[in-house]
């Protein structure tokens, strides 16, 4: 090896290290197309999901062709990978204009300067579910076409068959009939009589089960402050909700293995199933008229279930905000949000679009999921501290789940989140 | 580099002129600074690597461990002293299990995937015939994604998995398994199990290159002074091993030590703690639940408690002359 070859190298170096870098900054917004429009940069998390795609594609279709001063230009990620690519893109300060975000996050990227006061036109986001839309400290930050709702799936005919009420919304099960119903379904030869997902990990956790846990008379936080999980994460009533959850498994009413997803009850291994509407309807093909969308039970304050799905914003560095709202609203028409209820099975944001769903509308199929979104459906804490409570919650329901002792599990848990909100400063509250 | 080794080392500036040598200083000179400059340029590339992928964050981590720098926050980080080591030692039951967890592990894998390795070695150095076909067996784990081995695993270790059907088979219906994976009594053990078949290949095929350097000539002596198999093995095979020794010891220490991609896969951590690692702990802290400066001191507590274990290591495995 001579000067010279070192000197090449060095220079093919310095000539890659370049292209990295102009690649670094491809993403960004406020580009210009060769017609002079204004480029806006749109990330989703729905590659994988065609069905989702294929209604951003007809909107921003739409969009692009029904003025000519903005140009939507989109590029969907695996979920997965996702939230990864945000934090990463906004370390590297690359953020696209509009992105979609999962609602218990808004908070969290909304204090960290992520994303921008949305600053849609309030007809608009009074006419969408107050679930569908994200804030923190009393600012809109992101709103969404859909909400999802979790359900008991039943069979009418093995309810009747074993004596069992059927519950409605104004009169769900108490737990104790609850119990007595899975303990009467386990003495009629099922030995899994409830499928409530326990082999799923991640935000399901949280999703599923700290309903039931609000429903006893607990929480993940103390709302009014929130500021500590003291008293409502390890309080008497999560303790009471725990001991239930944990015995439950003991007594192999639930199962923590089996597969994602809906299958055991489709097939009839399991006699009831907490999940949510999304399954539905390989469900409804398998069991027909048979099957029942029934309220979870009431562990002592009502039944609750989990609000906020994926919603959008629009980023703090974007810099053709106008734009993208214009987009935003453009996107809001009843024809789209019903297009993606029906194409997704998820509960349309929109009153009209609800109406014109073909499963949710009056005559749907998979109304109930809209009332049972309407009665019980309760947004997680909304705080920046969420991705820890998240977390944490599930780690000390999992092993809760394996055995561990309820009160210094929870104890452990509530000294976490506390930890971590103290060395954020308390999170802006 | 022989002839310039008997020369004493000329100094950098040009030698004193007059001396008869001096041509030949230079000369020397001249194909040394040549011959430094490729060796600098050669180890450019790697340097550069090391200097940004480990140097740059090990320095980056020991600062940031003093603060409580976060992933994700509008607030700039902000020192504050030893808290976030007073917290893993005093206020973080998770950390300390993690640290047990590591070194159980280690102490574990360890001796138990030296040895095996070193049996399977001696078992594929034998010349007969379709060796070749059981090195490749015991080698193709090795080439298999430790994420794929990882969730095929995982469906064998399920309650109604292969593993507990086969012990069903072999005890004829006596012995029940349990969900491996689900135990806190059992789920590390089925971790280590799992870990020795997939990396023991590895070994084994360094074991086998050691035994492949030994001459055939100290056996054929050993046998002519009557050594039994065992005594050639503790006389010959065994000492002419050493330095693979120490290497497959290394190499296997420091993989243990790293535990993670098994665990990320099958227990994330669970259940009840019983296996998460130190590596784990700090994803865990650090990236997922945004804590980046608490994760930078588990992983500087992680780094000092593997240089002091390399450390002995190399002390106990030191040449004793």
């Amino acid at each position: 090896m001579n000067r010279g070859s070192l000197a090449k190298i060095l220079s093919m170096s310095a000539v890659g290290a370049l292209a990295l870098t102009a690649c670094g900054q491809a993403g960004q917004g406020g580009t210009t197309s060769e017609d002079g429009r204004v480029q806006l940069t749109m990330w989703t998390h729905s590659a994988g999901n065609p069905a989702e795609l294929e209604v951003y594609e007809q909107i921003i279709d739409d969009f692009n062709a029904s003025q000519d001063e903005y140009e939507v230009i989109e590029e969907s990620f695996p979920q997965g990978a996702y939230n990864d690519a945000i934090v990463a893109a906004a370390a590297a300060d690359d953020l696209p204009c509009l992105l979609d975000m999962d609602g218990p996050i808004v908070p969290n990227w909304a204090w960290a300067g992520y994303i921008q006061p949305l600053g849609l036109p309030q007809e608009i986001t009074d006419s969408l579910l107050p679930t569908a839309i994200g804030t923190y400290q009393d600012e809109i930050y992101s709103a969404g076409y859909w909400d999802a709702a979790l359900a008991v799936l039943a069979r009418k005919s093995v309810l009747e068959e074993n004596d069992i009420r059927i519950p409605t919304i104004d009169d769900p099960w108490t737990i104790d009939e609850f119990d007595g119903a899975l303990d009467t379904l386990q003495d009629a030869g099922y030995k899994t009589p409830l499928d409530i997902g326990a082999e799923d990990s991640g935000e399901w956790w949280p999703y599923a089960y700290s309903p039931m846990l609000q429903s006893a008379g607990g929480d993940l936080i103390d709302r009014d402050t929130m500021l500590s999980a003291e008293g409502a994460l390890n309080g008497p009533e999560a303790v009471e909700f725990f001991t239930w959850f944990q015995e439950a498994f003991e007594k192999g009413w639930v199962s923590s293995s089996g597969t994602i997803g809906n299958e055991e009850f489709d097939k009839g291994e399991v006699a009831l199933s907490y999940t949510g509407g999304w399954n539905a309807l390989p469900s409804l093909e398998a069991a027909g008229d048979d099957l029942l969308f029934l309220p979870p039970p009431d562990f002592g304050k009502g039944p609750t279930i989990g609000g906020a799905s994926w919603q959008w914003g629009i980023s703090s560095t974007c810099e053709s905000p106008e734009g993208a709202r214009a987009y935003l609203e453009f996107s809001f028409q009843d024809k789209y949000v019903t297009a993606f209820a029906d194409n997704q099975i998820v509960i349309p944001a929109t009153e009209g679009a609800t109406e014109a769903s073909e499963y949710f509308g009056p005559e749907g199929d998979l109304r109930p999921f809209v009332e049972l979104s309407q009665e019980y459906a309760l947004l997680r804490p909304e705080t920046p501290a969420y991705a820890v409570i998240s977390s944490t919650f599930e780690k000390a329901g999992k092993d809760i789940m394996n055995g561990a002792d309820v009160q210094s599990t929870l104890d452990g848990a509530v000294a976490e989140i506390d930890a971590n909100i103290q060395s954020n400063d308390g999170y802006g509250f | 580099m022989t002839t310039s080794a008997s020369i004493p080392a000329p100094p950098h500036a040009a030698p004193e002129p007059g001396t008869v040598e001096a041509p030949r200083r230079r000369r020397i000179a001249a194909a040394r600074r040549s011959e430094g400059r490729s060796g600098l340029a050669m180890a450019t590339p790697a340097l550069l690597l090391l200097l940004l992928f480990l140097v740059i964050p090990v320095l980056l981590a020991f600062g940031l461990s003093f603060t409580n720098a976060r992933l994700i926050s509008p607030n700039p980080p902000r020192f504050v002293g030893l808290d976030n080591f007073v917290r893993a030692f005093t206020a973080d039951p998770t950390f300390l299990r993690s640290t047990l967890n590591t070194f159980v592990f280690a102490l574990v894998i360890v001796p138990v995937q030296a040895g095996l390795g070193l049996l399977l070695a001696v078992l594929v150095n034998q010349k007969v015939r379709g060796v070749a076909m059981f090195r490749v067996i015991y080698f193709v784990p090795v080439v298999t994604s430790i994420v794929v081995v990882s969730i095929l695993w995982q469906f064998m270790y399920e309650q109604d998995g292969l593993v507990n059907s086969f012990i069903n088979t072999i005890t004829f219906g006596a012995w029940q398994g349990t969900a491996w994976l689900n135990n806190p009594s059992t789920a590390l053990g089925a971790i280590i199990v799992l870990s020795i078949w997939q990396a023991v290949g590895f070994h084994m095929l360094i074991w086998l290159s050691g035994l492949q350097t030994i001459p055939e000539e100290l056996y054929e002596a050993a046998r002519m002074d009557g050594a039994t198999p065992w005594q050639q093995f503790t006389n010959v095979t065994w000492p002419g091993l050493r330095s693979t020794m120490v290497f497959v010891l290394v190499t296997i220490t420091i993989a243990a030590l790293g535990l993670f991609v098994q665990v990320d896969v099958m227990t994330q951590g669970g259940p009840v703690n019983s296996t998460t690692t130190l590596v784990y702990h700090a994803v865990r802290k650090g990236y997922r639940e945004q804590e980046t400066g608490y994760g930078a001191t588990i992983s500087l507590i992680f780094f000092v408690l593997v240089l002091i274990v390399a450390l002995v290591q190399r002390f106990l495995t030191r040449e004793k002359d």
